[in-house]
């Protein structure tokens, strides 16, 4: 029944009922699929052989670590991925909404680059950087950088004109403007940048590290391939979805908390 | 006013006038300056005082002749055009088949709290894992063919084609929904007249967005197995340390994306007349 506007409300007992049958839909089909043995194992373990087998991960190493050793190196990756990502793509995009002639300048070679696809950069990061750090760290800049130049673009460019009337006729320079007036009035759209950034960074070194790594999470899930096991590509999955969920679950909190404290 | 956003009845010699216009803009130069200039320092580095070896970056007149390669005799088993063309057709089998199933999901679960509240746990649960991720598992699925890549450029769509349909519903109007309501109006038909325009916007978003992500995991799908496409152009060039053969790899990728989202664009408008775009 098709019921929308302010008089469809769920009570919450139908509410949990629903959302309950749900997941046991979606766990039961999976079990019974796996369980009735119409799929092998290999290729379909139940929900609670990929469990034991994400704790035997988190305990015994597979392909020289233990998952969360993997998941540090990954995660190392991506933090230099994406710091040099938003150290480089915010100021420069604060200078590209003050400086017309940058603009004009970056934005045409920006848009022709933007449609490259991060992971296209994979074999040009292989044959400068190899495949130890250098490589996946440039995939994950690629994929990490344009949200970041681009929002702090359009915080520079919305800025309330007055503000920067009032500071130019006080005569602040180039410098004081950008770092004192540009950069404070674009936080909240930064920090949405940022947030998108980091989701964008961490599946390009998921990509990356399926292609050019020796260690890792993404290495993790190439080596469950090859050996044919379910279970190991199914807890790296499950590994990367909840580090890429607390990753923006974090970024979000502090896009409430500056929100907040700006009264929005 | 047409979509275009002109006004109606313009005359031919001052739509010319208005692209002359456009183009002695200051802006629209410097970007084509930006263009020579670095067109000219690829030149100079690469060919004239060789700073840049073709082992790291190949020259103009490398690229050249790379293009010309795949483009006539072909590369890595196939020309050009069959590449692309392969991994066109892909792309547009999975993203097909995700919003002709996501849409209609994200559409149900924005209309009725009963079905969010049935289908979401699952999808929160699936909804964090990048559709890159998915990558391995289709390969011990269904191996290095086409049917493991079009597994997953439909999971690279179908998450966006949902989220975007969903609060695509949630964002009409309620005056609209309660004005049909009072009227009567026929369960198909509201589905028809009223929530599917309704949410059309959104739907678009998501498609740009899902066509955005489906050609990425394409592409690296490719790179990591694959028999013909792009990204085992890209792969073959890779392996045989080709930087030339990388960047026409790269560039079509792009143009390729690049024809793919004007062309979503182009139908966005046929499929929203009542909207003036931007």
């Amino acid at each position: 029944m098709i019921a929308l506007g302010a008089t469809d409300t769920l009570s919450f007992r139908r509410w949990l009922a629903l959302s309950l049958a749900g997941l046991m839909a979606f766990f039961g089909i999976w079990w019974i699929t796996a369980a009735s043995g119409a799929v092998p194992p290999q290729f379909l373990p139940t929900p609670l052989a990929v469990f034991e087998r994400f704790v035997a991960l988190t305990q015994s190493p597979f392909v020289g670590y233990t998952l969360q050793q993997h998941l540090a190196s990954s995660f190392g990756r991506f933090a230099l991925g994406f710091g040099l990502a938003a150290a480089i793509g915010v100021p420069l995009g604060l200078l590209m909404g003050w400086f017309r002639w940058l603009d004009a300048v970056v934005t045409p070679l920006f848009d022709a680059l933007r449609f490259i696809a991060p992971i296209a950069w994979v074999p040009f990061a292989a044959l400068w950087f190899g495949t130890g750090i250098g490589g996946p760290v440039l995939i994950i800049f690629s994929g990490a950088f344009p949200p970041c130049v681009i929002n702090a673009y359009r915080g520079a460019k919305y800025v309330e004109p007055r503000l920067i009337e009032a500071a130019q006729t006080l005569g602040a320079s180039h410098l004081r403007m950008i770092v004192e007036v540009l950069l404070p009035a674009s936080v909240p759209s930064i920090v949405a940048g940022l947030r998108i950034s980091a989701g964008l960074g961490w599946q390009s070194l998921v990509g990356a590290e399926l292609i050019v790594a020796s260690s890792g999470i993404g290495y993790l899930l190439v080596k469950g391939q090859s050996n044919i096991s379910t279970a190991i590509v199914m807890s790296g999955m499950i590994a990367i979805g909840i580090v890429g969920f607390t990753i923006d679950a974090l970024l979000r909190m502090l896009e409430r908390r500056i929100n907040r404290r700006r009264g929005r | 006013m047409n979509p275009k956003g002109r006004p109606e009845g313009e005359s031919a010699a001052k739509r010319a006038a208005r692209r002359i216009v456009k183009l002695s803009r200051p802006s629209t130069w410097a970007g084509v300056a930006t263009f020579v200039v670095l067109f000219a320092a690829w030149y100079v580095l690469t060919t004239l005082t060789q700073t840049i070896g073709s082992g790291r970056f190949p020259s103009p007149g490398e690229t050249w002749e790379a293009f010309e390669q795949i483009a006539l005799t072909g590369y890595a088993d196939a020309r050009l055009v069959a590449h692309v063309l392969h991994s066109v057709k892909l792309v547009l089998l999975g993203f097909a088949a995700a919003t002709l199933v996501g849409v209609p999901l994200g559409l149900a679960m924005g209309a009725s709290r009963s079905v969010e509240a049935f289908v979401n746990p699952a999808f929160l649960l699936i909804r964090p894992i990048p559709p890159l991720a998915w990558i391995p598992l289709a390969i011990v699925w269904l191996g290095l063919g086409d049917a493991a890549k079009v597994l997953i450029i439909w999971f690279a769509a179908f998450v966006p084609a949902v989220i975007n349909s969903y609060s695509g519903v949630r964002t009409i109007e309620p005056y609209l929904i309660e004005a049909a309501r009072m009227l009567g109006v026929p369960r198909r038909l509201f589905v028809r007249e009223v929530l599917i325009p309704g949410a059309l916007p959104m739907i678009f978003t998501g498609l740009r967005l899902s066509l955005q992500a489906c050609w990425t995991t394409l592409v690296a799908g490719e790179l990591i197995g694959a028999i013909a496409g792009l990204g085992h152009v890209l792969y073959q060039a890779s392996l045989d340390i080709f930087p030339a053969m990388i960047v026409v790899g790269m560039a079509a990728v792009a143009i390729t994306a690049a024809v793919m989202t004007i062309a979503l664009g182009v139908v966005e408008r046929r499929a929203m007349p009542w909207r003036s775009t931007r």
